[in-house]
């Protein structure tokens, strides 16, 4: 059965390999040409579109929200139990409390961070975001009721506050908002403005908190006095008046980083942190009282960084020094402070949440043990005065989501009327995971929405072959299912047959094998997030197969914390593929201060275990990924620090050796953004351990070869892109149709780079179109020649741009015409013409082997061509495939979050508004003013990639196919086929009518013997 | 470096640009002031606009409240109310793109110009084609955009189309027209077809024999 497939599938490839190289073909004979051309017709349609019903089938898409920093919950009433929650990548969602599914979500602009979130009334979200944006969204539905626009000073104390009063007389309680010396009070219904002062002005307060007392319609605002005292100033609700002032002095000055503000006192710690301050909020007394409180009196050993921490505590506060965490209760009459708690090690400490009247509740989360594959907690939850402990459970968290970072609590009314506690937790990897009865009950990976760099991994080999049999179950059920997809296709089947076929391709049992495939579609994609995690995605379904917080890049007590930075290919195995794990290194740069300054770490790719970690003393400023690799299948990288000296990985004698063979051509560039230069650098000697400071490893110092200077008046530096190391070429011709050879230019070390005069750099639609300029330069990074360069007058950036083969596509901004505009360029080396005409090519060597020298004399043909498009970009990126036979695609992330793919086709420079026929025939398109959009060609189709940043492409072992990920906030892979899938069946391809047409045939063989045998037994007769 | 032999990129562009710059020229000449409301606040201006949300209705996958609206490329980022209006704040004097992402629509770019000298004055235009915006800054989708290609219903046609069908067919036109073919040959013609064949075999024939 697989056999004759099989043999149908080859045929079908062959046909593709025609297609790719038909014009050699087509020198062969006229009627030939013909049926490629008619073969060529019948694969290329115009679209790449999909099916509604295919949506799953080879796609996914993951919806994230970031790292949470506030949360409220809304499990009051009869609703949906939810918890709403504002993320540092300024994401408001409302989740479900049970599941953890977002019902809704906005992603707010790049600025507009969000400081603050309330729910209101049980049905208003109310958020303050860029310090003076108020917006409400309505919980159901998340749809935005109304956005009011306040004063405000920037840089000081933000909060929005709910108020127990109705100004307006609406029935909807009203919001007041303080911001610096700004009082607001705005209507809750529409957003109106009530009343607004100014504090500063009026009373000279910078407002730091406004707490409510129980008192109606009165709000106290603490603030700091000067830089050694507290001033407290009391504020009618109703009408915003302020009432006198009262302030106090102490002898020292405070440290103004943090003020720990409740409705009876608050508190501030001395700059020196060796007092504590607690003023005393009396609404009966003249002045402010203020209490001292040396902390020696109640901490042996303070340590020395002690500082006040931001939790809101009732009745205590928090405060953090070096590695432990204290808890220091507060009489609210006499402003004594005494010691509750003192912990040491990783804790977290919630926010008070008020339970009862006056009763409130504090969770804190300890880490207690280390396990190996989890790390246990204990999670207390302490009354108003922290002496009682009202629930203790351990919770076991796994060992990737390190510590606990934050910890949010609610309450909810057990059926014996006791209330029970339920902790939101946010882990070190960025993970929200909700906490109840000592059980995880879900998890969010929403560290996935802050990936810093991808690439991928090949799966493991099926070991002991799994047999074919096994995979396609039985026969019978096999030909079930295709008959009932037949019957589909024919409109014939019932509903209940629909669903049963749409569901059986959704989970097609081998889409999330974890081994390698024969097509590969199989992957592992390796991401590396912000905070220092790497997982690994299956592209199957998208589920992640393991997850790992790389352990030499956590911030440990005295260390500093690494920011990762790179994710490169260490070892891809290939000859031991069967025993031998790809392993990746990862590169992290650490914070300033500390004599570490970065970090490498080497991940094995199929067990997510670190293997070996190194700091280094040294910044790595750039990698040079060398195309060698030792006999154990690493790879060589050349790191280059901030002096320019290159340390060579893997530090052993064999690479060493390796590395000096290939020395003189080793080549780097930088781009010095500041002065706008770029230099070029080649290898020097290896540098004598004794003569500098260097403990280990090869260095190798560096010498300048080239610079090129941009004028910096006119010019600045807006992009630098290059083609992707890893690309492969088929062909370095291309036949035109008069049988004429143009050979393509293709230079690894070409690098496109775009110039904008500087003023207004980034900035669409502000400049003047005639003092605007866009450069766009084309050079060799090995010798420093400029091999091509272009002024666009009138246009401006942001320049997004791909390199791929011989050609580049960038997209900038036409200030003239207001409107944005694409261009390419193809580049083609003349100083190969003499050896002409396609016999020559077919009968010479195949000179695609023939390398391109960057020292060579060249003799360049550089074609353009410009065009309109529609869109803004986010990003962009071309596909790739196995071979580099297909067809290439560009894929366009737009400004609405979605990617589309067009075909490289459409960016040619030798379209001519009335193309020839043999033109036409070649499948050349004739030339448009702008670049024709058809919504099936959105690889996204009805999806959005929220937030999206980058997109990775990785070719397929099947040539016609490309995988795409694409990555922001959400996650969206797809596999794309820029000239149609024609090395294999389709995965709706009727194999019932296949076997229908075989039987078919069968019959009319036999039918026809029969006639011809009576026919030929008639003609003896006669 | 060929630069004689290369075509520069403005070639073609160069005459797309003037025609768009005379259309844009009769456009801009029609174009009114836009009666748009500003209010001039301390630090810019604000554009109040509205997206026709009454003519969206019915795509299962574009819900009203995840419309966005989007000045120059995510400066600024704003969200549509339940009745389709939105407004941007402080925002300073200048020429603005502004787009709006729908899923499942297509609006058009706008160019919006806030005048800095006269507070207040907005003036917007589509920036592809003549179209003027009018009154107040109303924007309506271009067009719904389908994602997904519609399934063909069956037809017999499209089954004969197929490969599948082109091999029968192909089988049938053997089948029944090639031993007319061979009918329709005279009889001697055909003898002596056979004996130039025999006396100069072609070099297929002989490459299978020496092959067998």
């Amino acid at each position: 059965m697989r056999h004759w497939i099989g043999c149908f599938v080859k045929g079908i490839r062959i046909f593709g390999e025609a297609r790719g190289g038909w014009m050699v073909v087509a020198m062969a004979s006229p009627r030939l040409l013909l049926l490629v051309v008619a073969v060529a017709l019948f694969l290329s349609s115009p679209c790449h579109a999909i099916y509604e019903d295919q949506v799953g089938v080879r796609d996914w898409h993951q919806q994230y929200i970031g790292r949470v920093k506030h949360a409220v919950f809304q499990t009051q009433g009869a609703g949906r139990k939810r918890v709403v929650v504002a993320t540092e990548e300024n994401a408001l969602a409302s989740l479900n409390l049970r599941t953890g599914e977002i019902y809704w979500r906005h992603v707010f602009g790049a600025t507009d961070s969000i400081d603050a979130l309330e729910v209101s009334m049980g049905k208003y979200v109310i958020t303050l975001s860029k310090g003076h944006i108020v917006r409400a969204w309505h919980l159901p539905d998340g749809a935005l009721l109304w956005e009011t626009r306040i004063h405000a000073n920037l840089g000081f104390n933000l909060g929005l506050v709910k108020m127990p009063v109705d100004i307006d007389d609406d029935k909807i309680n009203d919001l007041l908002v303080f911001s610096g010396s700004f009082l607001t009070a705005i209507s809750g219904a529409d957003g109106t403005l009530l009343w607004q002062v100014d504090a500063a002005a009026s009373k000279n307060i910078f407002i730091e908190k406004v707490v409510l007392p129980t008192e109606e319609s009165k709000a106290y605002g603490v603030g700091f006095y000067g830089i050694n005292g507290l001033a407290l100033v009391e504020i009618d609700l109703k009408t915003g008046d302020l009432s006198e002032l009262k302030t106090a002095e102490t002898a020292g000055i405070l440290s103004t980083d943090h003020l720990h503000v409740t409705k009876d006192f608050a508190v501030a710690l001395h700059s020196d942190a060796e007092n504590l301050v607690v003023a005393l909020i009396n609404p009966s007394s003249e002045s402010l009282t203020l209490v001292e409180t040396p902390v020696r009196s109640l901490l042996t050993n303070p340590g020395t960084t002690l500082k006040l921490l931001s939790t809101k505590l009732e009745g205590a506060i928090s405060l953090s020094s070096d590695d432990q965490t204290v808890i220091l209760a507060v009489d609210s009459s006499s402003g004594k402070l005494s010691l509750v708690e003192r912990l040491t090690g990783a804790v977290t400490v919630s926010d008070s949440l008020s339970v009862l009247d006056e009763k409130h509740a504090t969770a804190m989360i300890e880490f207690s043990v280390e396990g190996n594959a989890q790390n246990v907690f204990n999670l207390r939850v302490h009354g108003t005065d922290f002496s009682d402990e009202i629930q203790k459970e351990t919770v076991k968290l796994p060992s990737h989501r390190g510590l606990v970072q934050k910890v949010f609590l609610n309450a909810y009314v057990r059926t014996d009327r006791s209330h029970g506690f339920r902790a939101l937790v946010v882990g070190e990897d960025d993970s929200l995971s909700l906490l109840q009865q000592g059980e995880v009950v879900w998890t969010r990976e929403d560290g996935l929405a802050s990936i810093v760099e991808a690439t991928t991994a090949e799966l493991p080999l099926e070991r002991d072959g799994v047999s074919v049999a096994e995979v396609e179950h039985d026969l019978a059920e096999w030909l079930k299912g295709h008959i009932m997809k037949l019957k589909a296709t024919l409109f014939l089947a019932t509903p209940d047959e629909l669903a049963a076929v749409q569901k059986a391709r959704l989970n097609l049992a081998d889409k999330t094998k974890p081994t390698r495939d024969h097509n590969g579609f199989r992957k592992l994609l390796l991401v590396l997030t912000k905070s220092g995690k790497i997982s690994a995605l299956h592209t199957g379904d998208g589920h992640v197969v393991w997850s790992l917080l790389v352990p030499s890049l956590r911030a440990s007590y005295g260390g500093p914390a690494f920011v990762p930075r790179k994710l490169l290919q260490w070892q891809v195995p290939h000859q031991h593929a069967l025993d031998e794990n790809p392993v990746v290194l990862i590169i992290a740069q650490a914070d300033p201060g500390y004599d570490v300054k970065s970090a490498l770490s080497w991940v094995d790719a199929h067990k997510g275990t670190e293997l070996q970690s190194v700091k280094l003393s040294f910044p790595v400023m750039r990698v040079v990924s060398i195309p060698l690799t030792d006999s154990s299948e690493q790879r060589l990288h050349l790191l280059i620090d901030n002096l320019r000296r290159g340390h060579l990985f893997p530090a052993t004698e064999e690479s060493l050796a390796l590395f000096l063979k290939y020395k003189e051509n080793a080549y780097f560039y930088e781009v010095d953004d500041a002065d706008q230069k770029m230099h070029g650098y080649g290898m020097k000697d290896l540098v004598d351990p004794n003569l500098v400071d260097i403990k280990e490893g090869y260095v190798f110092e560096t010498e300048k070869l080239w610079s090129i200077v941009f004028p910096s008046e006119t010019e600045a530096i807006t992009a630098v892109v290059t083609r992707r190391p890893d690309e492969v070429s088929h062909t370095q011709t291309k036949v035109l149709p008069n049988r004429d050879v143009l050979f393509k230019y293709l230079n690894k070390n070409l690098v496109f780079v775009a110039t904008v005069t500087p003023k207004n750099k980034d900035v669409v639609g502000t400049a003047n179109p005639e003092d605007s300029t866009l450069v766009a330069y084309l050079i060799d990074t090995v010798s420093g020649r400029i091999l091509h360069r272009i002024s666009h007058p009138n246009m401006q950036g942001p320049v997004h741009a791909v390199v791929s083969e011989n050609w580049v596509v960038y997209h900038y901004f036409n200030l003239r015409q207001r409107r944005y505009e694409m261009s390419v360029l193809e580049i083609y080396d003349q100083s190969r013409l003499p050896d002409k005409g396609v016999v020559q090519l077919m009968l010479g060597q195949h000179n695609s082997s023939v390398p391109i020298s960057s020292y060579s004399p060249i003799n360049l043909e550089v074609k353009g061509q410009s065009y309109y498009f529609t869109f803004t970009l986010k990003s962009m990126a071309v596909t790739s495939t196995a071979k580099g036979i297909t067809a290439k695609q560009l894929l366009l992330g737009t400004v609405t979050d979605q990617v589309l793919a067009l075909d490289k086709r459409l960016f040619d420079p030798r379209r001519t508004p009335t193309p020839t026929p043999a033109e036409l025939e070649e499948g050349l398109l004739p030339l448009t003013d702008s670049i024709p959009i058809n919504p099936q060609s959105y690889l996204t189709h009805s999806y959005q990639v929220e937030g999206l940043r980058g997109m990775l492409t990785i070719p397929a072992r099947l040539e016609s196919t490309s995988l795409v990920f694409a990555y922001g906030l959400d996650l969206f892979y797809t596999h794309t086929a820029p000239s149609k899938i024609y090395d294999s069946l389709t995965e709706d391809f009727s194999y019932a009518l296949l076997l229908i047409t075989i039987i078919a045939l069968l019959v009319a063989i036999v039918v026809t013997y029969v006639l011809s045998e009576r026919r030929e037994l008639a003609e003896k007769w006669k | 470096m060929a630069l004689d032999r290369a075509r520069p990129v403005g070639g073609p562009a160069l005459l797309i640009f003037t025609i768009t710059l005379l259309l844009l020229l009769c456009a801009t000449s029609f174009t009114a002031t836009a009666t748009a409301s500003a209010i001039s606040g301390d630090d810019g201006h604000v554009v109040e606009g509205r997206v026709k949300v009454e003519v969206m209705r019915g795509k299962g996958f574009s819900k009203t409240a995840n419309i966005k609206v989007i000045i120059n490329a995510g400066e600024q980022v704003s969200f549509i109310r339940t009745d389709g209006s939105f407004s941007f704040e402080g925002v300073p004097g200048g020429t603005y793109l502004l787009e709006v992402a729908a899923l499942g629509y297509f609006f058009p770019m706008v160019r919006v110009d806030v005048s800095s000298r006269l507070p207040g004055e907005i003036r917007a235009s589509y920036i592809e084609g003549p179209r003027r915006i009018s009154g107040s800054l109303v924007l309506e989708p271009l067009r719904e955009e389908n994602y997904y290609e519609i399934r063909e219903p069956f037809s017999l046609m499209g089954l004969l189309k197929s490969p599948m069908g082109l091999m029968i067919g192909f089988m049938v036109i053997c089948v029944f027209l090639l031993p007319m073919l061979m009918d329709s040959i005279d009889p001697e013609e055909m003898k002596r077809l056979q004996e130039t064949q025999r006396a100069n075999p072609s070099p297929i024939s002989q490459f299978i024999q020496s092959r067998s």
